[in-house]
């Protein structure tokens, strides 16, 4: 088939994602934060399309974050990731999934460096061999989870109970998407859409009914920063990064965020609040703030999911404009029970943005 | 002339990050920590690239090197296929390899983030792990960070989450076997020495600066001067 311009263009940006087989592996930050959002992300690939995707105990973090805040060597992180490579040969599998971005960049990063040059992989396999005993092949396939649900966006929008849609005037939800960085800027060709138009996100937008705002800062950092948020007195960094990004999006007037990246939902998130607190100023309407959600909370929200067993009562920006907005049936009374209804003392309201 | 430029030459990421940097500045207009910090990485791609030893050193002793956020947007935008934060990170290993951390104050944080890093990959499996992810260190963590903190066991159960407990699972606890391997890993590669060497180093500025240990961590963590900001 001969492509044309930017048909071509695009199809260099294309992934050809397998179905199925994948082994599994989590991201520290989101077990801390979102681990709703994980095993939703299981719930659906396993439960909903009966995919296989393994997963072990015995697998542990990349060391990505302690490596981004230069608390390990490169070797050291190369090294953790080689001996999850050899988990995944144990345990018979070819194909890699991870849950984190991070984990993906460093991964994608891994694999180019042992390409060129050999010598340093063969001094991984030698490390880890004198350390572990273990030994490794390297994926044939490197996916990120939200290369998952994309590739099965549509499925989902077939089973859908609710859609990106505001259920009273039909008009499609505004909807920003946020991108993390180490999805696709470093290695552009590895990410759904490149760097320049990432689509990983837009495509799941687009097929559960919402529209995607464009808006002048839509590929900025969250400014997670590592060290810049790691280090309490570095945080200004962070705040700042969300801030200059809210303040790009408020005009569009948007419905909702959507990311794929364990750090910036959280960031997003948090930051909203103590931009609130400290001076007042909410992004939503009436005292809201923007809602921010996990790719996998949105995928649980349209497939009909209950809100609370997603973990949005996690959030500290109020969810409920947004599912009030889809039509999304919820028990504003169960929010922050536990377990089979146990009573949990809520927690406080903030003083300038609401929280339910 | 040259020595300190030989060694870093020798990291991947040197390899990797710097072909021919033409400083076109286009680094300098898409980081998010040029905005922010009085930072400009092209300058600072332009000093590895004259490799001069005394311009490096000034480098690896000062603040610039730790304003980088790691976030690799200047990887993109390079016309060159240059990325700076690479090189950012190559010298910044070798400031901690050659202790010259502990001369900037951003240089200085290196012990809470080492310690705290390597604690909790050592002794849980995870990076971030929510034991030691405490309201008092993350205020902005808000009142529902406050709440989860306050009811772990109950919250991360009604998540789904297997906090502590065997087998897979989100936040599950990892088998001892698997922590000794880390540890041996660690062992292997250079990450206990890069401890042992953050540790020392640090004692050392912390007795030059009449304080303890304790009283040095806790002000590289909490404490910062105006003079960074890019007002």
């Amino acid at each position: 088939m001969i492509f044309q311009g930017k048909q071509k263009i695009w199809s260099e940006y294309q992934k050809d994602i397998p179905e199925d087989h994948y082994f599994y592996v989590r991201s520290c930050i989101r077990q801390s934060f979102f681990p709703a959002s994980e095993k939703t992300f299981l719930d659906i690939v396993k439960g909903e399309l009966g995919k296989d995707f393994f997963e072990t105990p015995h697998h542990t973090t990349c060391g990505g974050i302690a490596y981004h805040a230069e608390a390990v060597p490169q070797e050291t992180m190369m090294t953790i990731i080689a001996r999850q490579f050899a988990l995944m040969t144990e345990n018979g599998y070819e194909n890699y999934v991870c849950s984190c971005i991070t984990s993906f960049g460093l991964y994608t990063e891994v694999m180019e460096d042992w390409r060129e040059f050999p010598e340093l992989e063969a001094k991984i396999r030698e490390n880890l061999w004198k350390a572990t005993k273990r030994e490794f092949k390297v994926p044939k396939y490197l996916a990120h989870a939200s290369d998952i649900i994309y590739k099965f966006r549509n499925e989902i929008a077939e089973r859908a109970k609710f859609r990106l849609v505001n259920h009273k005037t039909g008009a499609p939800l505004k909807v920003v998407e946020h991108i993390g960085c180490h999805y696709s800027k470093m290695f552009p060709s590895k990410g759904v859409g490149g760097a320049e138009y990432p689509y990983v996100l837009a495509g799941m937008i687009e097929s559960w009914g919402g529209e995607v705002i464009d808006y002048p800062e839509r590929r900025h950092c969250c400014g997670f920063g590592f060290r810049q948020y790691l280090v309490k007195a570095n945080r200004g960094y962070s705040m700042s990064n969300t801030y200059k990004k809210f303040e790009s999006m408020e005009p569009f007037e948007p419905d909702m965020i959507i990311t794929n990246c364990p750090g910036c939902p959280y960031f997003l998130d948090r930051w909203q609040y103590v931009i609130a607190e400290q001076t007042g100023k909410t992004y939503g309407k009436d005292g809201y703030g923007i809602p921010v959600f996990t790719y996998e909370e949105v995928a649980g929200l349209v497939l009909g999911y209950d809100p609370w067993d997603l973990g949005l009562q996690t959030h500290q920006v109020a969810v409920e404009p947004l599912l009030d907005k889809m039509g999304v049936p919820y028990k504003p009374e169960e929010k922050y029970k536990g377990v089979g209804g146990k009573v949990i003392v809520p927690p406080e309201f903030p003083m300038n943005i609401k929280c339910c | 002339m040259g020595k300190l430029y030989d060694r870093l030459a020798q990291d991947y990421r040197v390899k990797e990050g710097l072909r021919a940097c033409i400083n076109c500045g286009t680094c300098s207009a898409i980081c998010p920590a040029a905005e922010f910090y009085k930072y400009d990485p092209k300058t600072i791609m332009n000093i590895v690239q004259t490799r001069d030893d005394a311009q490096i050193e000034e480098l690896l002793k000062g603040d610039q090197i730790w304003y980088c956020g790691e976030c690799l947007s200047c990887v993109t935008r390079c016309p060159r296929k240059n990325a700076p934060g690479l090189v950012i990170m190559a010298l910044r290993s070798m400031s901690i390899d050659m202790g010259y951390f502990i001369e900037s104050e951003k240089g200085r944080q290196q012990l809470p983030l080492t310690r705290r890093m390597q604690n909790n990959i050592l002794n849980y499996g995870y990076c971030v792990y929510p034991r030691t992810f405490h309201y008092k260190d993350h205020p902005e963590y808000g009142t529902v960070g406050k709440w989860i903190n306050e009811n772990m066991e109950a919250v991360y159960e009604r998540l789904g989450a297997h906090l502590d407990q065997i087998g897979p699972g989100a936040l599950r606890k990892i088998p001892q076997e698997s922590l000794d391997e880390l540890k041996a890993i660690f062992d292997v590669t250079g990450a206990t020495h890069r401890m042992e060497v953050v540790e020392e180093a640090s004692k050392k500025m912390a007795e030059k600066m009449g304080m303890t240990l304790e009283e040095y961590e806790q002000q590289a963590f909490d404490e910062t001067s105006q003079e960074h900001l890019n007002l």
